[in-house]
């Protein structure tokens, strides 16, 4: 691990000052940005402490229903928050999706969002990346990319991003509320990851020295809790990244599906919100035949990257299953395996 | 520049004088502390071999920066017993032969601890594996591991019961 300079600011301002020094970063958890430094992929000149400012760890239900989470609340508190897990019962199933319970007991929601991807050419500094390093070179295309990008990539980039967390957020239409140099600002989440086009560099539309403070979902997310499921492929049962995986959110009256919301994750470079397939929902039956057409419109514009076509078929699947999960009913409670494809349907009781 | 970092360490409050903040917490209670029952298995908290408690919740002491820990209290395998007598899940853990080798052993039973305390898996077996996902065990002594956290737990729910009748 490189040498660093570590400050613990007392108040906002006086990170986001910090914060916007040449080669800060923010530290939160630590456990994605610890470990990319201690392989090197990462090297910060300073890190600015925020765990310890005051005011960014509330989950502040609001007036039109919907719910404000700070920043530096840990994913393990959010999951299992009683209130907020009946609300957005799909985001509870992410989060448990993710990680181990004791990442899940550190890693916060705002360093959920800026985590890094898993690429191992990213991780590993003695290979080229365009993203670690702008104009290096990108080993991935040609080289190992089974679990790449399907969606929105480019010839600079081939990564995804490997949140569960995001992948439901994006679909439930979260804003991030940022602060940093220019003010306080916010963006909805869909338009706060970047696809990597030529400046893969660029993660995130964040300049320097803002600081990710709080998520917001709208009162309108919660009208999907009867119907809302997330499901995650992958290569062993727990405690891995998904190969891909879909939140599937419905409200349905009258045997008829009247919303639906459709994300992908593990796809492309940010969690991807499938709204042709959602189109394709709009007051269909909530059944196979729709489903499946709907989750040919969600892959409608997938390609293979490398050797992970085999991708695309899954992911068209796993939009399927979802959907069905989803129509089947909520469960009352995340299952004992969260967002498994091996687990039963549950018992679809929740209200 | 040199940190200073108040840490209670299985109960003992202490200042921590850290010359550099590079240090973890797994290396901090190693290699600074003489405490090696947390053990260094991937330090890419991947093994789960490092799990602390801090304030009350599992962690991977590997990829906690101490310097930021400043206020919190730590729980090691250390401080688990009562003198010579094991804690219920220590005792469990023999008696189901939940270990092999014992490298990942700490770090299993930290995490039971935490796992317990928790109270999501409750005496679901599913539900246990799960939660006890993030400790690997490569002689894969797992079965008699979730039978240990199984007989813990009631053995920890009995004993509270009493305390409260």
């Amino acid at each position: 691990m490189n040498r660093f300079d570590y400050v613990r600011p007392a108040t906002l301002a006086e990170a986001v000052a910090a914060g916007a020094e040449p080669g800060a970063a923010y530290l939160a958890a630590g456990t994605n940005l610890v470990d990319l430094m201690k392989t090197g992929a990462a090297r910060p000149d300073l890190l600015v402490d925020i765990t310890h400012l005051p005011g960014l760890a509330a989950i502040d239900p609001l007036p039109d229903g919907g719910v404000r989470i700070g920043a530096m609340v840990r994913n393990a508190d959010l999951a299992h928050d009683a209130h907020f897990a009946h609300q957005f019962p799909a985001v509870a199933e992410a989060l448990l999706a993710g990680a181990s319970a004791q990442l899940r007991n550190a890693a916060t929601v705002g360093g959920n969002l800026m985590q890094r991807t898993r690429c191992r050419y990213f991780q590993d500094p003695a290979s080229a990346c365009n993203r670690r390093e702008p104009g290096s070179g990108c080993p991935a295309h040609g080289g190992e990319a089974r679990s790449h990008a399907i969606l929105g990539f480019s010839d600079a980039c081939i990564a995804t991003h490997a949140s569960d967390l995001c992948v439901p957020l994006v679909g439930l239409d979260a804003v991030v509320e940022i602060d940093g140099p220019a003010g306080r600002r916010e963006v909805p989440l869909d338009a706060f990851h970047l696809l990597p086009g030529d400046t893969p560099e660029r993660e995130t539309m964040l300049a320097r020295g803002d600081l990710v403070t709080a998520l917001r979902l709208p009162g309108t997310a919660a009208a999907f809790r009867a119907h809302a499921r997330y499901l995650k492929l992958r290569e062993r049962t727990s405690f891995a990244f998904a190969l891909v995986s879909a939140a599937a959110m419905l409200q349905i009256e009258d045997g008829t599906i009247t919303a639906a919301r459709i994300a992908l994750g593990g796809v492309a470079a940010k969690p991807w919100r499938a709204r042709a397939a959602e189109a394709v929902l709009a007051d269909a039956a909530p059944e196979a035949p729709a489903f499946a057409r709907a989750a040919e419109a969600a892959l409608a514009d997938a390609r293979p990257a490398g050797g992970n076509g085999f991708k695309i078929d899954l992911a068209k699947r796993v939009v399927e299953r979802a959907l069905a999960l989803a129509a089947a009913g909520t469960p009352a409670r995340v299952p004992a395996l969260p967002a498994s494809v091996f687990a039963p349907a549950g018992d679809p009781a929740h209200a | 520049m040199t940190h200073t970092i108040r840490l209670s360490i299985n109960g003992t409050p202490g200042d921590i004088a850290l010359d550099d903040p590079r240090v973890t917490l797994l290396d901090l209670l190693r290699e600074r502390l003489g405490l090696t029952g947390s053990k260094k298995g991937c330090d890419r908290g991947q093994c789960g071999a490092c799990t602390v408690l801090v304030d009350g919740r599992r962690i991977n002491a590997c990829l906690a920066l101490a310097v930021s820990l400043d206020g919190a209290e730590v729980a090691t395998i250390e401080g688990l017993a009562d003198g010579d007598r094991l804690h219920p899940v220590q005792e469990a853990f023999i008696a189901h032969d939940g270990m092999q080798c014992g490298f990942c052993t700490p770090g299993q039973i930290m995490s039971a601890v935490g796992l317990i305390a928790e109270g999501q898996a409750g005496d679901e077996r599913e539900r246990i594996r799960e939660g006890m996902s993030g400790n690997i065990c490569r002689c894969g002594a797992y079965a008699g591991i979730v039978d240990a956290v199984l007989d813990a737990r009631r053995i920890l729910a009995e004993a509270e019961r009493k305390v409260r009748a």
